[in-house]
């Protein structure tokens, strides 16, 4: 895939059709892939890079890189052709720069995983008929490529590709995933319950902001957390609540636009389950304004900027909240 | 040298406990390791290193410094500080270690910064050598040894005891404070581990990483070179590097108005964040790549060039494995080296 995918991208530059490449670029170990730009065919053979590994969404790259002159092409996953559509509705890129090659979705790797199998001094990852071949400082490790699963992949919602302008393999089906099990699980705890798993979650926040930083659907010039003069900037939760707050209220700034890509949590070093926020408000949406997944068009009208009569009432939130 | 067998750590342990707070490095629920309060029970992790740096227990991410209060025309001024409570940091890792002797630089030299020096004053560092160093270790390239670590007190396992030596009188007072748990012990199978341990440090991948190009001397040649474009490309300007480094020292200090009165705390900055350091005319680095470029150029350059020549970098890998990029300190080095 990556050989044909390198190709692909020369011949695109060659003939002038697009002027940069956005992919991944090779690390000093295995697995420490960094999202790049590409300009000419000496750079894409030096450094492109497509693997298991190849897990993080580059399409808010599109939002600078589609504003320069000349067209980018970028390679997208199925997941994340949902996130360039949402950007494209939000008219947060120019879809008409971008030349889109759809390309074959994970599953891919997640290193920590690996790593909390207690394997370190990590040289090299081969996947060896889904057995992991580990080389290590501490000699060869092994173990099942299905323990190693990134969370957005194990719960993988569609293989098809919403947008794209040509395809390198094939395209596939919109998938009947367990992605709301853990939010129904959620939902069946008592209040108590689910205050103190939250709690216990969002005390471990750092405020990094790379779970803001890395959203595809977080795109405002200037976030009101960075605002000196919003009145709530602040780098740092002074409490609890302020801890819980900043991801409540970011999950409901993003919802009805979250694709679901995954990338939130896959990024915060805190190992924080920020996805389940944001798979809640999809679940809600889904049964108070009808089967809606951000992303997988470019003109329809989202639930929570559209009115129907059959819209839920606020009351709503009482009737919810008995319990 | 004096050592206790492993499998009495829970007694050694609640020694500690007895005479001070203690914290150790254990696993939470998610796996990751964290330094915690010890209590009956509590193990040691086997992980490495925690996810996070000791650093919080000297520069913590937020804290009071001072409150004021209106009363009609008055306002009162209302010191925030208390002596701390004495307090033993075990299982520091060498790299960690190192980072305290940076971060004392900033904070102990004058003005001195009292809150730290404080709890600097209260805290012993118990250091933990390392047996396991995983690919991302690269304390070598900042001289330091990890089968040799600093810190007030240092301690090593052959597998079945832990050895413990004194770095300096209050780690001797610490050491005198167990004394009677520990015994005379034989190094000959500790050496082995040493000797094990230095030759799997003389084969990670980055053993060979160098300073020499990098130092105080330096400045116009990496501030101007043109490869910053490139490596600060795709930095998403969080502050994950900075907050999960053990020797990133900046802080804001920030009123918060309560109500009733003013709370001046202060938090943790970051450099990759736009409003760093601003000023009445804005932040003086407009773009990501001055931003970026300054998180390098300040442990690569202007911190040596302030401190005698060491860097601002212990090589504890943190920035490399949380970087959600993947983009980070050798990276940069490795890009800036080649002419
Ligand atoms: S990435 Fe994680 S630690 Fe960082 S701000 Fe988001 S939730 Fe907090
Ligand atoms: S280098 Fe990485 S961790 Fe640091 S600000 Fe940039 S993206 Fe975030
Ligand atoms: S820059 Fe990275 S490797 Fe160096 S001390 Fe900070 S976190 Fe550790
Ligand atoms: S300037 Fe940046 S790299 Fe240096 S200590 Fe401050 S936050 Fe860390
Ligand atoms: S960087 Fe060095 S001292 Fe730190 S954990 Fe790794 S081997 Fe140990």
């Amino acid at each position: 895939m990556q050989e044909a995918m390198i190709k692909r991208a020369k011949e695109l530059l060659a003939d002038g059709s697009v002027k940069r490449v956005i992919g991944w670029k090779r690390g000093e170990f295995a697995y420490d892939i960094t999202p790049a730009v590409f300009e000419s065919a000496e750079e894409l053979d030096k450094d492109f890079v497509f693997d298991d590994f190849t897990s993080a969404n580059v399409s808010k790259y599109l939002v600078k890189e589609s504003k320069k002159e000349g067209k980018v092409l970028v390679f997208l996953k199925p997941c994340d052709t949902y996130s360039l559509n949402q950007l494209t509705k939000e008219h947060r890129v120019d879809r008409d720069n971008i030349y889109v090659i759809g390309i074959p979705g994970g599953p891919k790797l997640d290193i920590e995983k690996i790593k909390a199998k207690g394997i370190t001094g990590i040289l090299s990852v081969k996947n060896d008929n889904y057995t992991l071949k580990i080389d290590t400082l501490y000699g060869e490790e092994t173990m099942p490529f299905s323990e190693a699963i990134l969370d957005k992949c194990a719960s993988c919602k569609s293989k098809k590709h919403v947008t794209y302008d040509e395809l390198i393999g094939e395209d596939g089906d919109v998938l009947d995933s367990d992605r709301f099990d853990m939010v129904e699980k959620l939902e069946n705890m008592t209040a108590q319950e689910r205050y103190d798993f939250w709690r216990e979650q969002l005390s471990k926040c750092i405020r990094c902001n790379a779970c803001r930083n890395v959203c595809p659907a977080c795109t405002c010039e200037k976030c009101v957390f960075d605002n000196p003069n919003s009145g709530v900037e602040n780098k740092a939760a002074s409490d609890s609540f302020e801890e819980n707050m900043f991801h409540i209220i970011r999950a409901f700034h993003v919802a009805g636009r979250c694709t679901d890509c995954g990338e939130c949590s896959r990024v915060c070093p805190q190992n924080i389950p920020l996805h389940l926020l944001n798979r809640k408000f999809i679940k809600d949406i889904n049964s108070l304004y009808g089967e809606y997944q951000a992303g997988a068009d470019t003109t329809s009208r989202a639930p929570l900027t559209d009115y129907t009569a059959d819209d839920c009432e606020a009351s709503i939130v009482h009737e919810r909240g008995a319990e | 040298m004096l050592k206790i067998s492993l499998s009495r750590l829970e007694e050694l342990f609640a020694a500690i406990a007895e005479k001070q707070t203690l914290y150790i490095p254990s696993d939470r629920a998610d796996g990751a390791a964290e330094f915690t309060k010890w209590e009956p029970g509590k193990a040691l992790t086997q992980k490495l290193n925690t996810l996070r740096s000791a650093k919080d227990f000297f520069f913590p991410q937020t804290e009071n410094i001072v409150d004021f209060k209106m009363e009609g025309k008055n306002i009162q001024v209302i010191d925030q500080r208390s002596e701390h409570e004495d307090f033993v940091i075990f299982g520091v890792r060498p790299c960690d270690a190192r980072s305290f002797t940076i971060l004392d630089k900033v904070f102990l030299s004058e003005p001195v910064d009292s809150f730290y020096k404080n709890r600097r004053d209260h805290g012993t560092v118990v250091t933990m050598a390392c047996s396991r160093p995983a690919e991302t270790c690269f304390c070598g390239t900042f001289g330091i040894d990890a089968t040799e670590p600093e810190g007030d007190a240092a301690c090593w396992s052959d597998g079945e005891d832990l050895f413990i030596k004194a770095n300096n009188d209050k780690g001797q007072a610490f050491i005198d404070s167990i004394s009677s748990l520990l015994e005379e012990g034989d190094t000959a199978k500790l050496d082995q581990v040493k000797a094990k341990t230095k030759e799997i440090l003389s084969r990670l991948p980055l053993a060979n990483l160098s300073t020499a190009a990098f130092g105080g001397d330096t400045l116009n040649e990496h501030f101007n070179s043109e490869k910053w474009a490139e490596l600060s490309e795709s930095c998403l300007g969080c502050g994950t590097c900075t907050f999960v480094c053990p020797t990133c020292q900046c802080y804001d200090i920030k009123d918060f108005n309560t109500g009733n009165g003013i709370k001046r705390f202060r938090c943790w900055d970051s450099c990759m964040y736009s409003d760093f350091t601003k000023m009445a005319h804005g932040n003086p680095r407009t773009s990501q790549l001055e931003r970026f470029r300054q998180r390098f150029m300040h442990k690569l350059v202007y911190f040596p060039a302030n401190n005698n020549g060491e860097f601002g970098c212990v090589g504890c890998g943190r920035c490399l494995s949380k970087c959600p990029i993947s983009m980070n300190i050798v990276k940069v080095m490795k890009a800036l080296e080649v002419k």
